[in-house]
Order: C-alpha cells, then structure tokens, then sequence
C-alpha cells in the first residue's frame, strides 16, 4: 500500500471520484429547487466538490508527474477557507445578493488566471499539427474572456448592491459594448489563424485581451439598475460556470466540464425565470430600456392623502384581516423585524396577518422569503401573489411596505406602460390601502403609480424601519 | 469545413458531455418555486467554484515563481467561491427549516 498513487491505480479512481462527484453536483442542484430537501441537497454537492478537490490532490496525473506543490496548495486552500467562511458567517442576510456576486467574481478571477497561466504551455506538437486554431487555444482564450468579464462584472455588481458605485446611464453606451466585444471576438480569431512555433509568442495579445475584457465587464453592468442587478448577477454566475467548463475542456477534465456547464445552463435558465417573474426580456434587463423611457405617463387622477399614526394604528388594530406586501424598500431599511413585530402585536390583537410575496420582491427573487425568515416570521404566513390575489376583497387593510412597481395596477390597466403585462400583487382590491413609502419617488419602472392616488389608499411617509417602530407603538398605547 | 469536421471529431466526447449537461441543467431547475431562487442561484455559484480543480492542477504543475504566485492565487478565489457558496447557501436555508 506503500505506492498507492500508482498510475495504473489512481487514474481510475481519479476519474471514478469525478464521476461521483458529477452526480452528487446534479443531485444537489436537484434537490436544491425543493424547499424540503434544499439544505441536504447543497450539503450533497458540497461533498461532491470536497472528493473531487481530494481526488486530483492524490491522484491527478500530467504527463504521468504528480500534483507538485502541495504544501503551498493546503496553505491556499486553507487561507481562502478562512477568508470565505468567515465572510460567509458574518454577512447580515440582506447583503446576501452582493455577497453571491463577490463569491461568483472569485470564481471568474480563478478561470481567468487559469487561462493566462496555461496559454504560453500548449503543447508545441499540437501546434505543430493544427496551428493555433484548435480546442486548447480555443477553450483557453473564451475561459479568459468569460472568466474576466464574469469577474469585473460582479465586482461592479457588488458595488452597486452595497451602495458604493452609482448607475451610469449614456445612450452610447450598447454601441460600445457590442463593439469592445466585437474587437475581442476579433482578437480570439486573430490569435488562432497566426502561425507560430510555440503558444507563448502571442502572450502580448493575451494580456490585451484580459484588459478588453475587463473592461467590458465594467461597461456591461454600469448601466443596470438596482431592480435588475439579480437578472445580471444570475447571468453572470451562468457565465462563470461556463468559464468553469472551458477548464474542464482543457484539463479534459469530466467534473469541471460537467459542473460548469450545469451551472451554466441551470443559470441561464434560471435568469430567464427571473426575467419572465418580471415580464421583462432578457435584452431589455441588458439593454436597459427601463429608466430612460418613460413615454406612458399616465396622469395621475385624484389626489394624495397621508393618515396619521395614530389613525393607521386605529386602522389595522381593529380590523379582521391584514396583508402586507413588503418590497425592496423593506429590504434597504433593513425594516423586516420591526415588521414581524408589527405582526406578531396585531395577532395577539386577534387580526389575521398574512404577507403577500411578489415572486421579484427584495433584491433577488426569493430574498424577501429569506429575510422574513431571518425575522422568524413562520413560513405559513408568506402568501404567493397569485395565491392571495383572490383572498384581496376580503382583506380590510393592505399595507405595502417599500413596494412600488409590483402593486402598480398599470400592469393590468395600460397596455402602453412598460410594466403591462407583469403579474401583480392586486393592492386596489382592498378595502383599505396603507403604503409606507419614503417620498413620492418612482418605482424602478419610473413610472405614475395610479394606486397611490386611489381613494382608499392613504400614505404614510417615512424611512420604513422608523415608521413601523413607531406605529408598533401606537398600537400598543391604544 | 474540414477544420471544423476535424475538431468535432477531435472533441466530439467534450461536445456530447456539453449538449446533455445543458438539457440536464435546464430539466434540473425548471421547476423551482420563485422563493428559492435566491438559495439556488447561491447554490449554483458554488458548484461553479469546481473551477478550483484547474488552479490546483495549474498550481500544482508551476516552475516559475511568477507562475507559483499567480496560481496561489488562483487556488485562494476558488476556494473562496467553493466554501463561501456552500457557507452562504446553507446559512439561507437553515432559516427556512428553523420555524415550526
């Protein structure tokens, strides 16, 4: 047992390992998409990536040479352990959609670096018999190119989710991306039609198409929205599975090819739900048709009326039957324990609360039911939209908490609104309407929001963390 | 053409391993209930982080100084996507299963 790694013995088992490793990835993924098995189904695929990572340590095999280096392998494992545990551990759940996109990034950089390190080493006799143009230098240069662009992106994602790097919006600006990325196409075809004697030669152009892409990266994201940034951090976490499989292309490697590219496909999948939640298209989200347009305004009839505390204390305290819909501003105000206590004192008052949740509520789809489920409001009292909808006319008090567009009646009434068409939380049906806002800023659709002028709607200004803190108050002095 | 004909063949076990892992991971999650998306798309980041395997394998074939420190590198963010994702999914959804 002395020689165990013994080529003729740790190949198989090498690629037995990956091979398991593949299947647990596909089971995981699997289970991930059903609430009761999730967890079990993330740790699954979690041992999956720890044999496979132990496998290639032991017995991975270049040319019939070792995994050399291992000392300083463990010591990146280990540093890069500690780091992403502890950030992981530490980071308050509502800046969870900014952490995906930090952890995605890493991914990117890693493919990346990959890439630029194995460029200069393709093998001479295979250039020797097909040139440059071959699945090596191919797989080589998109791993850089999609790995790089993934990276930057997330990080300018990142920045914008955590408040750091604002939208910079210019007409020009799709005409420049599609033309950097032309260039980098054209560098790719550049690179594989040259001839040359070793890989390394053309390094220079390497380099040039990293920065390119970099560049591109940054330019893709800068122009998206807040509402959208979890369509483009779900494509980006696609691209880096992608970027993922072209190592596993180059290494011949079965479990890198087959865990990148259903990352990859389960993320474009995945974006393109998202999109649909949205009613919007994937080429819009990128191109950002949002925001700029604006050519339905619909004028606002009626007028706006604001209730005091004390009369939306009355309000809710003596009514049957609440909902709330909570929206992206509950999620910036941090305001999602406060309202569970909100909750929780109208149910010991008797009132029956529920929570209307918009599919795109929050700032990722699902993040709202993660952060209700950080304040322990119980899993029963999280509605889906569709579900509640029709529950509304009996509803005596909605309150819409840092919610705009995805209780804009528009969506229904105006076929010229850009959000026509996206399925809503029907606020308009009941009988009262509160809505707890911050001022009369526009949704992310920029757009009138005809239910804010209704005549049983009445606002309620403020930051929505302070406002729910002081009507848990009123009620209680009632 | 003969190029292209010649590299399919070359990868044709690359290609077919690409073409059922996309249906694979398209029929996988095209089900999922929108209030685990978040959890989902967090999972999937982490199991990109497989990327790790080639840093290793780079890192664990480097000579040169410069190319040992790039491939430390290297080795460190695929980790960090590995752990961080799996970390980051799980503490989502232990707040799931905690209420009863």
């Amino acid at each position: 047992m002395s020689d165990l790694p013994h080529f003729s013995f740790g190949i198989p088992i090498l690629e037995l390992v990956y091979v398991v490793a593949s299947v647990l990835f596909v089971f995981g993924l699997k289970m991930l998409s059903h609430p009761l098995t999730a967890r079990r189904g993330n740790f699954l695929a979690a041992i999956g990536m720890v044999s496979a990572i132990v496998a290639t340590l032991l017995f991975h095999r270049k040319d019939g040479e070792p995994i050399r280096n291992i000392a300083l392998i463990l010591v990146a494992i280990v540093i890069g352990t500690a780091i992403g545990w502890t950030i992981a551990k530490r980071v308050k759940m509502t800046a969870m959609p900014q952490l995906v996109s930090f952890f995605n990034g890493m991914g990117g950089a890693a493919a990346a670096l990959i890439s630029i390190l194995e460029f200069p080493h393709v093998s001479p006799d295979l250039i020797a018999r097909t040139g440059m143009a071959n699945g090596h230098v191919l797989a080589i240069l998109l791993g850089l190119m999609i790995g790089t662009i993934s990276w930057a992106g997330s990080m300018i994602a990142f920045g914008k989710l955590d408040g750091r790097i604002g939208d910079l919006r210019v007409k020009a600006m799709k005409y420049v991306n599609l033309a950097i990325l032309l260039v980098l196409i054209g560098f790719i075809v550049f690179i594989m039609t040259r001839h040359v004697n070793a890989s390394s030669e053309l390094s220079t152009y390497v380099y040039m198409m990293f920065a390119l892409s970099v560049v591109y990266g940054v330019l893709f994201v800068m122009p998206i929205g807040g509402a959208d940034m979890p369509v483009v951090i779900s494509l980006l976490n696609s691209f880096t599975g992608v970027a993922a499989a072209m190592g596993g292309f180059l290494y011949n490697n079965q479990a890198m090819l087959t865990g990148g590219i259903l990352v990859g496909s389960a993320g474009t999948i995945l974006t393109v739900l998202m999109c649909k939640a949205m009613n919007r298209s994937l080429l819009n989200v990128i191109v950002g048709v949002f925001g700029g347009g604006g050519e339905s305004v619909a004028t606002a009839a009626g007028s706006i009326r604001e209730i005091t505390m004390s009369d939306a204390a009355v309000l809710l305290a003596y009514s049957k039957k609440v909902v709330i819909v909570p929206g992206y501003g509950l999620a910036v105000a941090q305001a999602q324990h406060a309202c569970h206590e909100l909750d929780k004192l109208l149910d010991e008052k008797g009132v029956e609360v529920k929570y209307a949740i918009h599919p795109v509520a929050g700032r990722m789809p699902g993040h709202m039911n993660v952060l209700l489920a950080e304040a322990d409001v119980p899993y029963e009292q999280l509605i889906e939209s569709d579900e509640i909808n029709p529950d509304l006319p009996n509803t005596d008090v909605l309150v819409v908490i840092g919610a705009n567009d995805v209780v804009n009646p528009a969506a229904e009434d105006d076929p010229s609104s850009p959000i026509y068409g996206m399925p809503i939380v029907k606020a308009r049906d009941a009988r009262n309407i509160i809505v707890m806002k911050r001022g009369m800023g526009k949704g992310y659709a920029a757009i009138e929001n005809l239910l804010f002028y209704n005549d049983k709607t009445r606002m309620l200004f403020g930051d929505a963390k302070a406002t729910l803190q002081n009507l848990v108050n009123e009620i209680k002095n009632l | 053409m003969e190029k292209i004909l010649e590299f399919f063949l070359q990868n044709r076990e690359a290609i077919f391993i690409v073409i059922l892992s996309i249906f694979l991971g398209i029929e996988v999650i095209s089900h999922v209930p929108a209030i685990l998306h978040t959890p989902l798309m967090s999972g999937a980041n982490a199991i990109h982080g497989v990327v790790i395997i080639g840093a290793i394998i780079v890192l664990g074939h480097a000579d040169t100084t410069g190319s040992k420190i790039i491939g430390f590198i290297a080795v460190i963010l695929g980790t960090l996507n590995v752990v961080g994702g799996f970390v980051v999914t799980d503490r989502m959804l232990e707040m799931f299963k905690k209420k009863k």
